[in-house]
C-alpha cells in the first residue's frame, strides 16, 4: 500500500518534532528513516499509524485521505522499540489479539485463530513457544513475537521503530536478513526507523535522512553513502575527516594552500567558510612518497589494531586526521612519533553548518 | 538483631497485644454472650448499616479511582496536577472537618438545607450522608493503588492493541485492566477496611439514632459509652475480625505479587 504525506507539520509544545515533511512511499518499498535521536523520525512513524496527529498537512494511505482513520481502523502493523507485547497474555494470546478483537462476523473461528498462531510461530521460527509469557522471552524472541503479532492482522503496510536497537549485533544481523526476506517474499510496504546508518543501509531500499524534524536527503543507499547532500549527512553516514577550507572557483585550498578539485556535483559558495571531508578509509599513507599526487605531513600520534584493520591517529597542523588501512598493509616501520605523509584519495567538500 | 527484637516488642505491645485483649474482653463472659450482643437488634442493624455502606462506597471508588487513575497516568491534561492534589485531599483533611463540611453543605443550616427539606430529602443524620462521607474519606484508597502502577506501564500496550484494530472498550477490558488487576484488588481491599472502619467523619453526619443511622464503629462508642463493655467488645471484635481478614486477603495478595512479580501485575 502507497504511504503519501505532504505538508505534515508535529510540534511537542513550541518546538516542532516533524516540521514541513512531504514523502512518498511506494507499494511494496522497504524505507529506513535515519537519524539521530529528536530528528522526528519517530514521529513521522506515530503520525503514519495515527499514534499522532499532525498540526498541520496530509496523509493518504492507497490513495485515500488517512488522517481522520483512527489507528485501529488503518489496518497497519505495528512494531513497537521495546515490542509493548501484553505482558498478562501467552505469546499465542499476544499473536492470537489482532484477530480476537474482529467484530463477530468477520472474527475466524476459534480454530482458525489457533492455526493462524501457530503458522505464524513457525514463520518468526517460535514452533511451540505460545505457551510461554513474554516475561519468560529472550529480547529476540520478544522481538520475533511482536512481529508476528504485527502480521497476524495481513497488514499491507509494516512499521517498525528501532526494531533492532535492543538486540545484539548477532540476533540483530539474524533478523535484519530475515525481516528481508519476509519483505521480499509477502512484498510488504515496509518503513522502519533507527539511528544506525548502518542497519539502515543494510535492509533499505531507500533511506530518508531526518535532521530537525525536516528531510535532509532521500535516496538508494548507494548513492546516499556516495553523495552525501550536506556535511550534516556525511558526517552522520561513519567516521569522517573534517578540515577547514575555502572555496576558490572550482578549487578547495586548505590553510597551508593545498589545493584540491572539487567533486563535480559540488558547488558550495565561496562566502561562507567550508571544509573538506574524507573517512578514514579514503586516506593513503606513505613513510617517504615518492609517487605524484598531493601529499601532506604528519606525526604519528597512535596506532590502533582492530582486527583485520588498523587504525592510525595523525597530527596535522593542530587538527586530528584518522587513517583506516587493511591491516597488512601497515607501512613497515611506521610507529608512533615518526613523521609520514598522508593524502585524501577521494573527498567531499561542504559548506559549513 | 537487638533492632530487630526491639521491633518484635514494639509489635507485640503495639499491636498483637491489644487485638488479643479486644477478642478476650469479648470472650470473658463466654460465647453465650458474644452471640446475644451481636444478635441484639441494634447491633444487627449496625452490621447492615456498614455492610450496605461499604457496599456502595468502594464500587463508586472503585469506579472512580480506575478512571481518575487511567487518565492521569495515561494522558496530559490542564489541571492534571490539580486532580492529583485534589484526590490526596481526604487523606490531608481530618475525617471530623471532612464531616462538617458536608454538614454545612447538605444540614438544614447548610447550603443546600432549605432546598433539602422543600423536596423532603434527608441527608445528614440520615443514610445517604453516611455513605457521601465513607466514599469522601476513601476516595484516594483505589486511585493512589493505581497511579504509579499504571504509569509505570505506560501507553504502549494500549496502543499496540488499538493498532491490532481493538475498540476503546476492548483496550480497556482486555489490556488496561488486567495489567492493573492485583493492584486494583489490593486499593479495593483497603478501600473497603476504610469504608467499614471510618468513625469521626460519619459520626459527625449520622446523628447517632439507634438503630438507625449507627455503622459499626458508632454502635461500639454507644454500647461503650453505657458500660455494657462485652457487647462493645463483641462488635468490636466482629469488626477487627473483618479488618484482620483484609489484611490477610492484601498479605496473600502483596505475596503473590512478589512471587510472580511483573508478568502477574
Amino acid at each position: 500500500m502507497q504511504i503519501e504525506m505532504s505538508g505534515i507539520v508535529c510540534r511537542y509544545g513550541e518546538t516542532p518534532a516533524v516540521d514541513g515533511v512531504d514523502l512518498t512511499v511506494g507499494e511494496g518499498e522497504f524505507l529506513a528513516l535515519l537519524g539521530p535521536s529528536g530528528s522526528g523520525k519517530t514521529t513521522l512513524l506515530r503520525i503514519m499509524a495515527g499514534l499522532e496527529m499532525p498540526e498541520a498537512g496530509g496523509l493518504a494511505l492507497a490513495g485515500k485521505n488517512a488522517l481522520a482513520l483512527p489507528p485501529n481502523k488503518r489496518h497497519i502493523g505495528f512494531v513497537f522499540q521495546n515490542y509493548a507485547l501484553f505482558r498478562h497474555m501467552t505469546v499465542a494470546r499476544n499473536i492470537a489479539f489482532g484477530l480476537e478483537v474482529r467484530p463477530g462476523s468477520t472474527r475466524p473461528s476459534k480454530q482458525q485463530i489457533r492455526e493462524r498462531v501457530a503458522e505464524l510461530l513457525d514463520l518468526v521460527q517460535l514452533p511451540g513457544m505460545g505457551g510461554r509469557l513474554p516475561a519468560q522471552l529472550s529480547g529476540g524472541q520478544r522481538q520475533r513475537v511482536a512481529l508476528a503479532r504485527a502480521l497476524a492482522i495481513e497488514p499491507r503496510i509494516l512499521l517498525l521503530d528501532e526494531p533492532f536497537g535492543a538486540l545484539d549485533a548477532k540476533v540483530r544481523a539474524e533478523l535484519g536478513e530475515w525481516l528481508k526476506a519476509l519483505h521480499k517474499r509477502l512484498g510488504l510496504t515496509i518503513v522502519f526507523v533507527t539511528h544506525d546508518q548502518e542497519e539502515a543501509m543494510n535492509l533499505a531500499q531507500r533511506i530518508v535522512v531526518m535532521r530537525r524534524g525536516r528531510i535532509e536527503q532521500d535516496d538508494a543507499p548507494a548513492r546516499l553513502y556516495a553523495e552525501p547532500a550536506s556535511a550534516f549527512v556525511y558526517d552522520f553516514l561513519g567516521a569522517a575527516n573534517r578540515l577547514p577550507c575555502r572555496v576558490e572557483g572550482s578549487r578547495a585550498y586548505l590553510a597551508d594552500g593545498t589545493g584540491f578539485d572539487l567533486p563535480a556535483s559540488i558547488r558550495p559558495s565561496e562566502a561562507t567558510r567550508s571544509s573538506l571531508w574524507f573517512r578514514p578509509h579514503q586516506v593513503a599513507l606513505e613513510p617517504t612518497p615518492d609517487t605524484a599526487g598531493t601529499w601532506l605531513p604528519g606525526t604519528v600520534r597512535d596506532i590502533i589494531a582492530a582486527g583485520p584493520h588498523v587504525r592510525i591517529l595523525l597530527d596535522h597542523a593542530g587538527a586530528s586526521i584518522a587513517a583506516l588501512l587493511p591491516a597488512e598493509e601497515l607501512p613497515p616501520g611506521l610507529t608512533i612519533g615518526s613523521l609520514c605523509h598522508w593524502s585524501p584519495q577521494s573527498w567531499r567538500v561542504y559548506g559549513d553548518i | 538483631m537487638a533492632l530487630i527484637l526491639l521491633a518484635t516488642v514494639l509489635l507485640v505491645i503495639f499491636f498483637v497485644l491489644p487485638l488479643v485483649l479486644v477478642f478476650s474482653a469479648a470472650l470473658g463472659e463466654g460465647w453465650g454472650k458474644v452471640a446475644t450482643a451481636l444478635t441484639d437488634p441494634e447491633a444487627l442493624a449496625s452490621i447492615r448499616l456498614t455492610a450496605l455502606v461499604a457496599l456502595i462506597a468502594v464500587p463508586c471508588n472503585l469506579a472512580f479511582g480506575l478512571a481518575a487513575a487511567w487518565a492521569i497516568a495515561k494522558f496530559t491534561f490542564p489541571g492534571r496536577s490539580l486532580l492529583v492534589t485534589m484526590i490526596d485531599l481526604p487523606f490531608s483533611v481530618s475525617p471530623v472537618v471532612a464531616g462538617l463540611m458536608y454538614v454545612l453543605i447538605f444540614g438544614l443550616q447548610g447550603w443546600l438545607g432549605p432546598w433539602l427539606r422543600l423536596h423532603d430529602i434527608k441527608i445528614i443524620f440520615a443514610v445517604p450522608g453516611i455513605v457521601l462521607v465513607t466514599i469522601f474519606v476513601t476516595l484516594p484508597f483505589v486511585a493512589r493503588e493505581l497511579i504509579p502502577l499504571m504509569e509505570a506501564q505506560g501507553r504502549q500496550e494500549e496502543e499496540a492493541a488499538l493498532l491490532l484494530g481493538a475498540s476503546g472498550w476492548q483496550v480497556f477490558r482486555r489490556v488496561t485492566l488486567p495489567n492493573v488487576r492485583w493492584g486494583l484488588l489490593y486499593g479495593v481491599l483497603l478501600c473497603n477496611a476504610r469504608a467499614m472502619g471510618e468513625f469521626g467523619a460519619v459520626s459527625v453526619v449520622s446523628g447517632h439514632i439507634r438503630g438507625l443511622t449507627n455503622t459499626m464503629p458508632l454502635q461500639i462508642e454507644v454500647l461503650y459509652n453505657d458500660y455494657n463493655i462485652v457487647a462493645a467488645f463483641a462488635v468490636a471484635a466482629l469488626l477487627a475480625l473483618l479488618a484482620m481478614v483484609t489484611l490477610i486477603a492484601k498479605s496473600l495478595l502483596a505475596w503473590r505479587l512478589a512471587l510472580h512479580g511483573d508478568e502477574l501485575i
